[in-house]
């Protein structure tokens, strides 16, 4: 329960670090916050006691195998993540060099 | 399994082949990118028109990726509503890359907009054939990652700046998806959508579990979407990227990731309740609405399409919410009409940009005795949106109206009556200031723009003056209709989709 508990807190710093920040960088590790919250829960709903890897074997049983699949999928989302992160960091570079900045309460142009 | 199965895979499969291809070739042999771009949408639109051949002839049909049955493996699933969205959202693409064999030139590459051009369709054709959970997140995310890059596409400050606001609420709307994925996977342990939705029959008391994934759906969906609390990132990012990654965005990305995505899930999946379909109700309104009164207002011509799309994407969700077969068939179409002539302005606004170099109203003026075609198919597409009878949204809108007379909401009718008189009134200003007008002198020398430009947004001014077509009795049976059933026939979904499966 208390690793739940923890998870949730991890969540709710990254919605804080978002919501909350106004540096461009920091803006981007609050997504990237929000991104290991979610990984980790998703890890967390295969979690067993004790639980083995599901590998088949002809000598042993296979008892209390922990869910294979939510680790196939948090390694896809991982790497969706990455490729959204290195976009994220590719245009707060291209942000700096038009506006001198990363302060995004002087990065607005757009209104209206 | 049926042979007929196997074109369904081959609408991710080809324009990501393309996305690969092109970056081989294009850099070096110049006239490539023009010439494979477009073979490529032009191969997916004929594909998508067979699809619907398909549909009516062997009814719902299910592709097993590698061999694997359902619950196991990876599902695509081909039904009225895939169909339907796979023709909308290539008719769109295919115009909209002849549209950018011109356009695309005063930028500097050509081949780099090509390839993200292609894996967003890509993303987008794969939203809508899946039939799996984790794939519809995989394929959202293409889609949105390839539309970020396009958005900062011009790298000035304006489209850097829209460019990061929209890839970060974005970013939180997807892993607010993920998040309901999540949770359902552990209540189900099953992520293809059909058994979801088998599982969730049988668990009764599911109930508090899809009450706190709909609100999950809703505000990651509603995002992509752009429903009003939701909305802020595309008055933003619509107007600033190239125009016809503007279209794209507009007329078929927030619906085939949004409406799309919400209508699949909501109906087919969880159920349609009385209370999701009043939220439905209230975030369409209030879209409808606050999107037509902010975009009165707007000087810039994209600004101005951009909030509108947000008030029509209102009318699509107001009808879907309705919940009602007529309420249905006025919102499917709806969105239909809607991609068609959203796009259609969003071109025309490119191609005033081409021509002239402005996107501000103030400045233009009679542009109509120098731009003819231009003028003519903006005139078309502005009475199309704002519902004057013979074009298509006039259709659409009307049916949307009865339905909600007819379901007894006389409130919702009244504020789409109302969004839809405002609309005409923002558009009759569009229409004076930039076409009509007197002419300024700065003017003098503007051209018309090139022919490919010219051809494209004819061919969707002859779809908009078509468009109610498609409600005629013969017409309707074969696509409008099928759509509606996917949407009509509920949670029954997973025995349909079981029972193709065998």
């Amino acid at each position: 329960m208390v690793v739940y508990l923890m998870c949730l807190t991890l969540f709710a710093l990254g919605i804080y670090c978002v919501v909350r920040k106004r540096n461009v960088i920091k803006l981007i590790i609050g997504v990237i916050i929000l991104e290991y919250a979610v990984n980790l829960f998703f890890i967390l709903t295969a979690y067993k006691i004790d639980g083995r890897a599901p590998i088949f074997s002809e000598t042993e049983e296979v008892i209390n195998m922990v869910d294979p699949l939510p680790h196939a999928l948090v390694l896809t989302a991982i790497v969706i993540g990455l490729a959204t992160t290195a976009l994220l960091v590719g245009i707060a570079m291209r942000i700096y060099k038009e506006y001198g900045t990363f302060d995004i309460t002087k990065i607005r142009e757009l209104k209206g | 399994m049926m042979p007929a199965d196997n074109i369904i895979p081959l609408f991710v499969a080809i324009p990501l082949a393309g996305a690969f291809i092109l970056p081989l070739i294009g850099r070096k042999i110049k006239a490539v990118n023009d010439i494979l771009g477009t073979l490529f949408t032009f191969s997916l639109f004929v594909m998508s028109i067979f699809a619907v051949k398909i549909v009516n002839e062997y009814g719902t049909l299910v592709y097993s990726v590698g061999g694997w049955k359902p619950p196991v493996g990876i599902a695509m699933v081909l039904d009225g509503l895939s169909a339907f969205m796979l023709v909308t959202v290539n008719v769109i693409a295919f115009l909209i890359a002849i549209f950018s064999i011109n356009y695309m030139e005063k930028y500097t590459s050509k081949t780099k907009f090509y390839t993200l051009f292609l894996l967003m369709v890509a993303g987008m054709n794969g939203v809508v054939v899946t039939g799996d959970m984790f794939n519809l997140f995989v394929f959202l995310e293409i889609a949105s990652v390839a539309s970020y890059a396009l958005v900062a596409f011009g790298t000035e400050k304006h489209e850097l700046e829209a460019a990061f606001k929209y890839a970060m609420m974005s970013t939180v709307g997807s892993l607010f998806v993920l998040l309901g994925i999540v949770f359902m996977y552990s209540f189900t342990s099953t992520l293809n959508m059909a058994d979801m939705g088998a599982q969730l029959i049988i668990a009764k008391g599911g109930i508090n579990i899809t009450l706190i994934v709909s609100v999950f759906f809703l505000m990651g969906f509603g995002l992509k979407a752009a429903l009003v609390p939701f909305h802020a990132w595309l008055p933003d990012a619509h107007p600033s990227a190239p125009a016809p990654i503007s279209a794209m965005l507009s007329g078929v990305l927030i619906k085939s990731l949004g409406v799309y995505a919400l209508c699949r899930i909501f109906f087919n999946i969880f159920g349609m309740t009385p209370e999701v379909s009043e939220i439905l109700l209230v975030l369409g309104t209030l879209s409808m609405v606050i999107g037509v009164f902010l975009a009165v207002g707007q000087w810039d011509f994209k600004r101005l399409l951009a909030y509108h799309s947000i008030s029509q994407i209102g009318y699509v969700i107001l009808g879907i919410g309705l919940g009602t077969p007529l309420g249905i068939i006025g919102g499917l179409f709806h969105l239909f009409n809607h991609s068609v002539f959203k796009s259609l302005l969003f071109l025309n606004s490119g191609a005033v940009e081409y021509a002239t170099g402005t996107r501000d109203l103030k400045k233009m003026g009679g542009l109509s005795e120098k731009m003819p075609v231009t003028s003519t198919t903006s005139l078309i597409a502005s009475m199309s949106i704002a519902g004057i009878p013979p074009f298509n949204g006039f259709w659409s809108k009307l049916i949307i109206i009865i339905a909600c007379v007819q379901a007894g909401r006389y409130g919702y009718a009244f504020w789409a009556v109302l969004a839809s008189v405002l609309t005409l009134a923002s558009f009759m200003k569009v229409m004076k200031y930039a076409f009509f007008d007197k002419m300024k002198e700065t003017w003098e020398k503007v051209k018309e723009v090139p022919l490919y430009m010219k051809l494209s947004m004819s061919l969707l001014a002859l779809l908009c003056i078509l468009g109610g077509v498609l409600l005629v009795g013969g017409v309707s049976e074969l696509f409008l209709d099928k759509a509606q059933e996917v949407l009509l026939e509920g949670v029954n979904y997973a025995s349909i989709v079981f029972k193709v499966v065998g």
